[in-house]
């Protein structure tokens, strides 16, 4: 940073410092608390479905069932967690979603940038169209696609040891590869958008010293758009994570099938009472929530650069 | 400016002349590779089931048979569902409903709560990590928090307003005519959140100056943001109407994890699901109102679509 950087700063610093407190008598307008009450209570509206989940969540069924479900709680403990965790084994549901969700993020990312990086640096007919063909694949409800896709699923073979049923039915690969062909646009137009900004005389640059696309792509490209990268994995974690109709129709076994899938399956199954059910479903959350409090920033980044470019 | 247009366009003709001059076979090979194994992909999973579903909307298949046993009916599958299918025309008037909770309430409701968090106020990153929750949630979770809430032995309605440990409960998921507006109450909780982000994201990227322009020509707060604010968003604007009709054609999640989506929460892609895992799975049903889905949400693709490529000239 240059000395001229930190001294506009510094100044700045200083004169909010020095404006503060005149600034602070001026703010405290009625219309200043007004915004602050209203923002606290939709706060707490806002939040009251998760902390309710919570409160019925730690408190044992005994407790609820005799006392009723809205009362002061005699005991609150973690024993429901517990218990939804070990019953319903969703150890195995998690790394389902893992097994499915890691490979599809990693290859959405490979095919979005590689179609990303040929609309963005070369002028071919094919360019507009190709990018509505991405992105109207990935705005199509996806009940549009599900009948034929499952029929498609039943016919595909694979060999027994991509999948179990023999077929691209019930196998990671499948769940994989519709996550993949669904995303994709959305990506693509995202990273389409962030590689018109780079400069093109980047890539000329490495083509006159003889580098090839694969050159360019892999050592000039990829390393500029980290940023978007990051941004768009975390986005695509929590949308194939929180998948559900994939799942449920195209890989029905409790062997392959994901966690917020298997959620259909496992309420009635083990979360029987609905401290059991609040416990499994905030268990459920857990990662999507990790994921957010960790990486907030390029949570919302992946959302908004595609919004703000389209 | 049609100068520049002009000028910027005759030096990219001259660049794409060079350009195909030099790509060597290599160069040639990797381009295909980058752009036909992505191509192929989407169009076998999503296009290619997309015009099966057109054409088997018009053929009558059991889906057990081979495909020698599909026999062309014209458009019996869809006088059929409009005159003689009962739950088509309330799961369409629900998805109706629910396009009209998302856009009457749900989207104006995030734009609201996003233009109070744009004033520069303290604390805003904490209200704002807080309002974004919901759109981390899987929708099938939010389904489950239904439940929590809505059920009528523990639900939190029930026993707050009625006594359920002494009989005396409060079941609007058990009531067709109120169950929707219930769960609707929390389609939009989570729709407001994913409105409030991006539409919270398009005013702070807004030129400042145009505020302070409107504010010493003296125009109120609310004027500003009518006559200013809203028509220099207009692009949020079309992306905002994009995704309220396209998450009001798509919901399913939460009333599926609820009941299967029966008891007055039926949906178009309810009836299309249960034409393919149901018991009376009926292909050529499905896929007729997997058409009539198709068909209404070409609405806002086409808008989209349209919008994003008119501005945005290729370079």
């Amino acid at each position: 940073m240059t000395s001229a950087a930190v001294d506009t700063e510094a100044v700045a610093v200083e004169t909010r410092a020095a404006s503060r407190p005149r600034r602070r008598k001026r703010r405290a307008k009625p219309s200043r608390v007004a915004l602050h009450a209203f923002l606290i209570l939709t706060v707490l509206v806002w939040a009251s479905p998760i902390l309710w989940a919570i409160f019925t969540a730690m408190r044992p069924y005994s407790d609820t069932s005799e006392h009723g479900y809205v009362s002061w709680p005699r005991a609150f403990n973690f024993t429901n967690f517990t218990n939804a965790y070990s019953q319903s084994g969703m150890l195995h549901y998690f790394w389902n979603s893992i097994i499915v969700a890691v490979p599809a993020i990693f290859v959405i990312l490979l095919f979005s940038s590689a179609l990303a990086f040929v609309v963005s640096r070369y002028s071919y007919w094919f360019n507009v169209p190709l990018l509505i063909f991405f992105m109207a694949a990935n705005l199509l409800p996806q009940q549009v696609v599900l009948q034929p896709l499952y029929r498609l699923y039943l016919w595909v073979p694979l060999p027994t040891w991509l999948s179990a049923s023999g077929y691209l039915y019930d196998s990671y690969v499948g769940l994989i590869a519709i996550n993949v062909a669904f995303q994709t646009g959305f990506c693509t137009f995202v990273l389409a958008n962030y590689m018109k900004t780079i400069p093109r005389s980047l890539s000329e640059a490495a083509r006159v010293d003889g580098a090839g696309v694969l050159r360019q792509y892999f050592s000039i490209m990829l390393p500029l758009c980290k940023p978007a990268l990051a941004a768009l994995a975390t986005l695509e974690f929590t949308f194939i994570y929180n998948d559900f109709l994939w799942a449920l129709i195209l890989a029905p076994s409790s062997d392959v099938q994901p966690i917020t899938a298997a959620l259909n399956n496992l309420q009635g199954q083990f979360f029987t009472d609905n401290n059991l059910l609040a416990a499994g479903a905030l268990l459920t959350a857990v990662p999507t929530l990790v994921v957010f409090v960790l990486l907030q920033k390029q949570f919302v980044r992946g959302l908004t650069l595609g919004a703000n470019k389209g | 400016m049609a100068g520049d247009i002009a000028t910027s366009a005759r030096v990219d003709g001259a660049r794409r002349r060079k350009r195909a001059v030099r790509l060597s076979t290599g160069d040639r090979i990797a381009m295909t590779v980058m752009v036909g194994v992505p191509v192929l992909l989407t169009g076998a999973l999503i296009w290619f089931p997309t015009i099966s579903s057109i054409g088997l909307s018009f053929t009558n298949w059991d889906g057990i048979g081979g495909l020698h046993t599909i026999q062309w009916t014209g458009t019996t599958n869809y006088r059929q569902i409009a005159t003689i299918y009962p739950p088509f025309w309330p799961a369409f008037r629900h998805n109706l409903f629910w396009l009209g909770a998302l856009a009457f309430v749900g989207t104006p409701l995030g734009m609201f709560l996003a233009y109070q968090l744009d004033k520069q106020i303290r604390g805003s990153r904490f209200y704002q990590s807080i309002f974004y929750i919901p759109v981390v949630i899987a929708p099938a979770i939010i389904g489950l928090i239904s439940e929590l809430i809505l059920s009528p032995q523990q639900g939190l309605i029930s026993s707050l307003f009625a006594d359920p440990r002494h009989g005396h409960v409060i079941d609007w998921l058990g009531d067709p005519s109120r169950s929707l507006w219930a769960v609707l109450v929390l389609a939009c909780w989570r729709h407001a959140s994913y409105v409030m982000i991006i539409y919270l994201a398009g005013l702070k990227a807004l030129d400042p100056t145009l505020r302070e322009a409107a504010a010493i020509d003296g125009a109120s707060g609310t004027r500003t943001y009518f006559r200013v604010v809203l028509p220099a968003l207009k692009p949020i604007n079309i992306v905002l109407v994009v995704i309220t009709v396209i998450e009001a054609l798509r919901a399913f999640d939460i009333v599926y994890i609820i009941n299967r989506g029966r008891n007055g929460l039926e949906l178009l892609s309810v009836l299309i699901t249960g034409n393919i895992i149901g018991e009376a799975s009926r292909i050529g049903y499905g896929s007729a109102i997997a058409v009539v889905l198709l068909t209404i949400s070409l609405v806002p693709i086409v808008i989209f679509v349209w919008n994003s490529f008119q501005e945005v000239p290729e370079s």
